[in-house]
């Protein structure tokens, strides 16, 4: 099974300039420990202290939210298409 | 040319070539400031981008995400440098527009606005206020503001100002609606080019609002969700200004504004209580920053202020977590009749829902019936036509009354932020339109007693008793 993962620009500077990839991960924290090993300073970007996932980055999967499809329980099929998005928001204060 | 060197375009444009789909790496119109690595940026020691997350700060660019910790930027003055020159005296003599307050925002050194935005009434609300049990209500109109009758005219200004000293050719936005009539209003009488993307089911008169500026407008098929992250994703691929995307930090000040003019036009006081219309959740907050700067310079005294968020139950992310008594704001598919507020994942969603809760105020949402209602009694009580927006507020305004949420005598403010002639399909069915009546005076009496439901009158000889 197989599973392409798309990248912002934000991110690509911890990727060699890569966009996609391909992933093997079933579910949610399985693309999250996959990208732990393969672009271990994008996952210390998309990753808070607690080793969750920012709360400003949106995942779709084939253009629909995660959390509609049930969050890190989705599991994901094969060819699905998998997006991560920054949350562009007007500050934080 | 006001800014640099950069060429742009001169006079109107309305059916430019875009660049072709990015089919191929060489044709892509390549972003040339990916985040942290800006070709495109201005120096100024007034005001920059800071990341309120880690606190790094990042000078003037299109940029609105921090390139580290991915938090939202957001533009932060040297408030002590302007101290004597915001002042009351000062702003009283600018003009009678939102620039009377440019000096708290993030406009470039020697931009010159020639748009006279915002400074919409303040009204004391009497006859709605009788109606829903309150004293002390005003109404903040920008179903009024200048130049495409919503709030979205002040947000917009002051990004655009920006994406001309960045040297943008080409801006655009995703929207709900009032931000696209905006966007291309504004962005003709600037001589940029405009490309607006909206969700298809968009009001047909807000549709038309945007292509009557000549601006191109894509109708996406999916809701505005679909649209904004679309948006985010051209963005790094087109070397455009997206006034909500890449602009969005400088954009979101312009809704600072609303809380000046408040501020000033209560007397230079603050009020108790602001009910806001929430869609991303971003004016709500910039209302508070406002407040929070003028009581820092000394020109109005500190009080709590209470915010309340007015929301449709069709689309109501952030009322939901407001109740709740959390920032954890869970995504919704919107199904409301209030389009322009229709954002199911409100980027400004958290944020907005732990300021409303660190206030002590509330949100509340309304059913769609109640919209309706809502512009029915603004309009019938004050004279104010608003859209759906300013009929969720309303609602929301009333309920809020009527749950003893407000004290009747406190000082409020609700924010009518849109106008009602861009929503008229909302009242689709609520009016007959009756028969026409013969030009005879005979036949107009006629008509009122059978309106009136009264009989006709007896009929008394001439002479007789």
């Amino acid at each position: 099974m197989s599973i392409k993962v798309t990248l912002p620009a934000a991110f690509t500077r911890h990727t060699e300039g890569r966009k996609q990839f391909n992933s093997a991960a079933d579910n949610l924290p399985g693309l999250l420990a996959d990208i732990d090993q393969t672009f271990p300073a994008l996952s210390t970007q998309i990753k808070g202290e607690d080793g969750k996932l920012r709360r400003f980055i949106n995942i779709y999967v084939n253009d629909e939210d995660i959390r509609f499809l049930g969050g890190e329980t989705y599991a994901f099929q094969d060819g699905d298409e998998i997006m991560l998005i920054p949350s562009i928001a007007g500050g934080t204060e | 040319m006001r800014f640099g060197t950069r060429s742009r375009n001169n006079g109107l444009h309305p059916h430019f070539t875009l660049p072709p789909p990015p089919k191929e790496k060489s044709q892509k119109a390549q972003n040339p400031f990916p985040l942290g690595k800006s070709l495109m940026n201005y120096s100024c020691s007034r005001y920059e981008l800071k990341c309120n997350e880690c606190g790094k700060g990042y000078g003037n660019q299109p940029l609105s995400a921090c390139p580290d910790c991915i938090a939202p930027l957001e533009v932060i003055y040297d408030l002590d440098a302007v101290r004597g020159i915001f002042t009351r005296e000062n702003i009283a003599a600018g003009p009678a527009n939102i620039w009377r307050y440019a000096a708290l925002l993030p406009i470039p050194d020697g931009f010159q606005p020639d748009l006279p935005v915002g400074f919409t009434p303040l009204v004391r609300a009497k006859n709605l206020g009788k109606r829903i049990g309150a004293t002390n209500l005003y109404v903040k109109n920008d179903a009024v503001c200048f130049p495409t009758l919503s709030f979205k005219d002040r947000v917009v200004s002051v990004a655009l100002a920006n994406a001309q000293k960045f040297g943008f050719e080409t801006v655009g936005c995703s929207s709900t609606g009032n931000l696209a009539n905006s966007v291309a209003a504004q962005s003709a009488r600037l001589g940029l080019k405009a490309c607006i993307l909206v969700p298809a089911d968009l009001e047909p008169a807000k549709i038309l609002n945007t292509q009557v500026y000549g601006a191109r407008l894509v109708r996406i098929d999916g809701n505005y969700d679909h649209v904004n992250r679309l948006c985010t994703q051209i963005a790094d691929e087109y070397a455009w200004g997206f006034v909500n995307v890449n602009l969005r930090p400088y954009y979101a000040e312009g809704s600072k504004t609303v809380g000046y003019e408040i501020a000033e036009q209560l007397g230079w006081r603050l009020p108790d209580n602001v009910v806001v219309p929430m869609a991303g959740g971003s004016l709500i907050r910039k209302i508070r920053k406002a407040f929070n700067e003028l009581i820092y310079l000394g020109l109005v005294e500190e009080k709590p202020v209470r915010f309340f968020g007015a929301q449709a139950t069709g689309c109501s992310p952030i009322s939901v977590a407001v109740k709740q008594g959390t920032d954890d704001v869970v995504p919704q598919r919107p199904n409301t009749i209030a389009r322009s507020l229709a954002i199911g994942n409100p980027n400004d969603g958290p944020a907005a829902a732990k300021m409303i809760l660190g206030s002590g105020g509330w949100a509340e949402d309304v059913s769609d019936l109640e919209i309706v209602s809502g512009i029915q009694e603004l309009a019938e009580t004050e004279g104010i036509f608003t859209e759906t927006a300013g009929g969720v507020t309303t609602a929301v305004t009333a309920r809020l009354y009527a749950d003893s949420r407000i004290a009747k005598d406190q000082i409020t403010v609700t924010c009518i932020t849109g106008n009602g002639l861009k929503t008229t399909d909302a009242l689709n069915g609520h009016y007959q339109q009756e028969r026409a009546v013969r030009p005879r005076l005979a036949d107009f009496d006629a008509y009122l007693r059978e309106l009136d439901g009264l009989a006709e009158p007896e009929l008394v000889a001439a002479g007789g008793k």
